[in-house]
């Protein structure tokens, strides 16, 4: 039986993790490929890199991150912020990115993840969705900010539940999340990661419905993501959200759980896990 | 430890990321180069065969780099064969993914997933051990690989599967015939244990030189 996955994502600026690093038993605890060694022993299934690198001049730093992780670490690697072309998708798959993701890009040109699937294959494509759940008057003045052209298929109408964000959550874009996940699946995206803005950072459990209503829609996998603050909430994006992988960051870079402790869990709860 | 002068040839022909395979054979001490030359590569010691993307495009691109004879060739000559994902589907005779005949080392197709599974099938699964062999040896019992996939090879020779796995239903996961041994999982992916396949090829490869 296929297993969930649990994916630790690791937020890189400028070829340094940046977020939660205390780890005691690191000797350099930003040091990326020391990171995903030490997520690779305890278990992770899989890891997610972002490069929240601010600089464009600081973008290359990833490839060589990227070139340095996959030469030590063999589970899958997905790597995304600031992936805009083809050619970013081929250079990070070359320098050892198993997948990519695309976020800003893809609402930008929507195109792309066709363009990079044909390439490519569906695999290695990921579309990763910041949605905001819209608050009842908000629909009524729903607002593209994102400065690209949107198809009017897809933007919020009054049944819409959740809005897509890009630029990492600082943008509007007036686009309904459950059809904008339809659209790039049919575009060719082979993996969801579905970040609820609601949710990220407050650590009482991930978006249920967003996960469920998402997972109803699309036959590719779906990445949970934004909430996770204790184990039950791991099994319940999978359980009730059914969701097919958890993405969580905190709640393993500040040591309050092993990935070990979180696999235990859920396998205790039944949910079928690589121990 | 493998002897250091055995060298593993990674086929080239442009149709997968086998980066990765070489990435992880060099990380376990194996010598490699990797080409798209013929005779490069049969001068290796053993050949490793991944392989990613489409059925018709990867064989096509094994006619252009014109690797589809030297290929059939090493496997007839009984030297050291290693199959990875697309490089399993692809000895088989044709695919339900395209029309491109496929190098018919083994009779059988290539099937599609069928029924209410998400496709492609991608993480980790288990693989169950049907049958010993040196490329599982060491192994824990059923252990898990990772995989990412959409069809699966369908050999008629049911003698030649080494292990199955279940989405949905069972699908053979590995073969072996000989000195051939393909792996529909990514053992490049598949952390530790997914090394140590790698090392046992090595070890198998030595012994059958």
């Amino acid at each position: 039986m296929l297993t969930k996955r649990i994916i630790p994502c690791l937020d890189v600026d400028q070829g340094k993790v940046v977020k939660g690093v205390n780890f005691v038993n690191l000797r350099n605890a930003g040091d990326p490929v020391e990171l995903a060694s030490f997520y690779n022993e305890q278990g992770a299934d899989e890891l997610v890199f972002l490069d929240i690198t601010a600089s464009s001049d600081g973008r290359n730093t990833m490839v060589d991150v990227v070139q340095r992780v996959s030469k030590e670490v063999f589970i899958p690697l997905t790597v995304g912020g600031g992936i805009r072309s083809v050619n970013d998708v081929r250079v990070m798959l070359e320098s050892g990115a198993d997948k990519v993701s695309f976020n800003t890009a893809a609402v930008a040109d929507p195109d792309l993840i066709k363009r990079s699937a044909n390439h490519f294959g569906n695999q290695c494509i990921v579309v990763a969705v910041d949605a905001r759940r819209i608050e009842a008057e908000s629909k009524f003045s729903a607002q593209d900010q994102s400065g690209f052209h949107i198809n009017p298929d897809i933007s919020i109408k009054n049944s819409s539940e959740w809005e897509v964000f890009i630029y990492g959550g600082r943008k509007r874009t007036g686009i309904d999340a459950i059809k904008w996940i339809q659209l790039v699946t049919q575009l060719g995206a082979g993996e969801l990661l579905v970040t609820s803005m609601d949710s990220d950072g407050m650590q009482n459990g991930y978006d249920i419905n967003l996960l469920n209503e998402i997972s109803k829609k699309v036959s590719v996998p779906v990445i949970a993501s934004g909430g996770a603050g204790n184990l039950d909430h791991l099994c319940d994006a999978i359980i009730e959200g059914n969701a097919d992988a958890v993405l969580a960051a905190s709640i393993f870079h500040f040591g309050k759980y092993t990935i070990k402790q979180a696999k235990q869990h859920m396998h205790e709860k039944g949910i079928p896990i690589r121990l | 430890m493998p002897r250091k002068n055995i060298r593993i040839g990674i086929i080239d022909y442009a149709a997968s990321n086998l980066r990765s395979v070489e990435k992880a054979f060099t990380h376990i001490g194996a010598e490699v180069i990797v080409s798209s030359n013929a005779k490069e590569l049969t001068n290796a010691d053993a050949l490793v065969f991944p392989g990613q993307g489409s059925n018709d495009s990867a064989m096509q691109g094994l006619a252009k780099a014109s690797l589809i004879q030297p290929i059939k060739e090493f496997v007839n000559n009984d030297r050291p064969f290693l199959g990875i994902c697309m490089g399993l589907q692809l000895l088989m005779e044709s695919s339900e993914e395209g029309n491109e005949p496929c190098l018919g080392i083994f009779e059988g197709n290539v099937k599609r997933f069928s029924g209410q599974m998400k496709i492609p099938h991608m993480g980790w699964n288990k693989v169950k051990i049907i049958r010993k062999h040196p490329i599982f040896k060491d192994l824990p019992d059923n252990p898990y690989f990772y995989f990412v996939h959409s069809y699966y090879a369908d050999p008629l020779e049911k003698t030649i599967i080494l292990s199955t796995t279940n989405y949905g239903d069972e699908f053979v996961s590995a073969i072996a015939s000989d000195n051939l041994i393909a792996v529909q999982f990514h053992p490049e992916k598949s952390g530790s244990i997914g090394l140590d396949v790698y090392r046992n090829f090595l070890q198998f490869a030595e012994a059958n030189i």
